[in-house]
């Protein structure tokens, strides 16, 4: 298994090249982003209106942290469950971004889109907070403080470790990695 | 009759809250150990062996688990002899309160399902009464994340279904629910009584340790066979294949109706919490 080391912006090229099942250690900035943020993003989209981000080659990280202690970056931060999101991605895709971190199955509406564009699905290990807040230097809100543990934070992350699950060719690992499994009984 | 001031109850609670979220219980830990060893496959080993430093940071640190600190689901086995002085109610309520806001837990109830603004406390509590003998109190806090409790499922069997019936319907919600839930899982099951009695017998098998089987020799050996059977779909840790795709099936089973076999599945994620005090 390939083992990649990615720094953003997230551009098509480098997208291009990630493949399901690469094992990535993402550097650079990244943004959160769960039900609520995005519902509200989608609807500036709508409304042909300014995003309080640039999505354009950015990665999105489904997560909503739990409050940082005194002298921690951030709280626990592991994934929450793609497909609440999946009513949303395919118009941020179609806006330019290129990778969502999250955990879970996704949707044919937003595989086609990732296809279509060029974007990239990444799974981080679910259950896995504390360990993953390790990785997070820095955080700070840039949107939406009202919806506290869902408001849209920027990140600085440090060898993020995450999983190709689907590719921008619509490779899904959840298929692929239970079929090889199965295949050694 | 004993009389035990509400305050206690409060104080009980926002413990419990915290150290719920920031120790997985020992059984857990156990079984995931066990788990990691017998795991033949590569990817599934080696996302075990993540689990497993994941909460010894959160025990070092005293840092909660996971993000999803739940809905806190509490449970009160209330002596019949003992009198509490005060709403018990209020009572839990103020502890998840102070435990959540002073506790560093992140705050995921909202006051209305359909407006979904958020209460900004984690309250009010999911509340679970029964009456027992004696005059203590027994608190089991359980913060449940919704990333596996929205994988649950509740089916009205006909009695023809049978034993079958239940174990198909099991494997089937463990089959939709795939990578979802963050497997491994534990899988509560609760079989009998009424639509809401089958769904509560769920929850509550879940606060059973998961190295203790039914009671009857033919629900334990039911409980095993789910678990291999499970465990044979392939889906493994994070659904990325292997073997572990469930760490325990704990079934309740409850008297039902003539015309009725109701099964209800709860599933849980490896981050399985629950914490218990006798006052």
């Amino acid at each position: 298994m390939a083992q990649v080391k990615i720094t953003t912006p997230l551009t098509r090229e480098k997208v291009a090249n990630l493949k399901a099942g690469d094992s990535c250690l993402i550097s650079g900035v990244i943004y959160t982003a769960r039900d609520a943020a995005h519902k509200r993003l989608c609807e500036l989209v709508e409304a042909g209106k300014e995003m309080p981000l640039d999505v354009k080659d950015n990665i999105i990280y489904f997560v909503g942290p739990t409050p940082a202690k005194p002298g921690q970056a951030i709280g626990s931060a592991g994934p929450t469950t793609s497909y609440r999101m999946d009513a949303y991605s395919p118009t941020l895709i179609r806006e330019g971004l290129t990778g969502m971190i999250g955990k879970g199955k996704r949707g044919p509406e937003v595989v086609a889109a990732m296809k279509e564009y060029g974007a990239v699905y990444f799974g981080a290990i679910g259950g896995c907070g504390a360990l993953l807040s390790k990785c997070i230097k820095k955080a700070e809100i840039v949107a939406y403080e009202d919806l506290g543990a869902e408001a849209i934070r920027r990140l600085e992350v440090e060898d993020f470790p995450a999983i190709v699950i689907i590719d921008s060719q619509g490779n899904n690992l959840y298929e692929s990695g239970r079929a090889d499994y199965l295949k050694t009984l | 009759m004993r009389t035990l001031s509400a305050s206690v109850i409060t104080e009980t609670v926002k413990r419990l809250c915290v150290e719920a979220n920031c120790y997985l219980p020992g059984d857990m830990k156990a079984c995931i150990e066990q788990a990691h060893n017998e795991e033949k496959w590569p990817q599934a080993k080696e996302i075990l062996e993540r689990i497993i430093e994941n909460y010894q940071i959160a025990d070092e640190k005293f840092q909660p688990i996971c993000q999803d600190t739940g809905v806190a689901c509490v449970f009160l086995k209330i002596g019949q002899d003992l009198h509490i002085e005060g709403n018990i109610e209020a009572a839990v309520n103020e502890g998840v309160r102070q435990g959540y806001t002073e506790g560093f837990l992140r705050k995921s109830v909202v006051r209305d399902p359909l407006d979904r603004v958020n209460t900004g406390d984690n309250t009010p509590a999911m509340l679970y009464y029964e009456i027992v003998d004696g005059d203590k109190l027994e608190i089991t806090v359980a913060p449940k994340g919704f990333g596996s409790e929205n994988m649950s499922q509740i089916k009205m069997l006909r009695p023809s279904d049978g034993l079958q019936g239940v174990k198909d319907f099991v494997k089937k919600v463990v089959e939709e629910a795939g990578p979802n839930p963050c497997p491994p899982i534990v899988v509560g099951v609760g079989v009998g009584g009424t639509f809401d009695k089958a769904a509560y017998l769920a929850k509550k098998a879940l606060m059973r340790s998961v190295d203790v089987r039914n009671e009857k020799p033919f629900y334990a050996q039911l409980e095993q066979e789910l678990l291999e059977e499970i465990n044979a779909l392939g889906i493994g840790p994070q659904g990325f294949g292997g073997k572990t795709t469930a760490l325990a099936v704990n079934i309740e089973e409850y008297p039902t109706h003539i015309a009725g076999l109701p099964v209800a599945v709860n599933i849980n994620c490896h981050v399985t919490r629950h914490k218990t005090e006798v006052i």
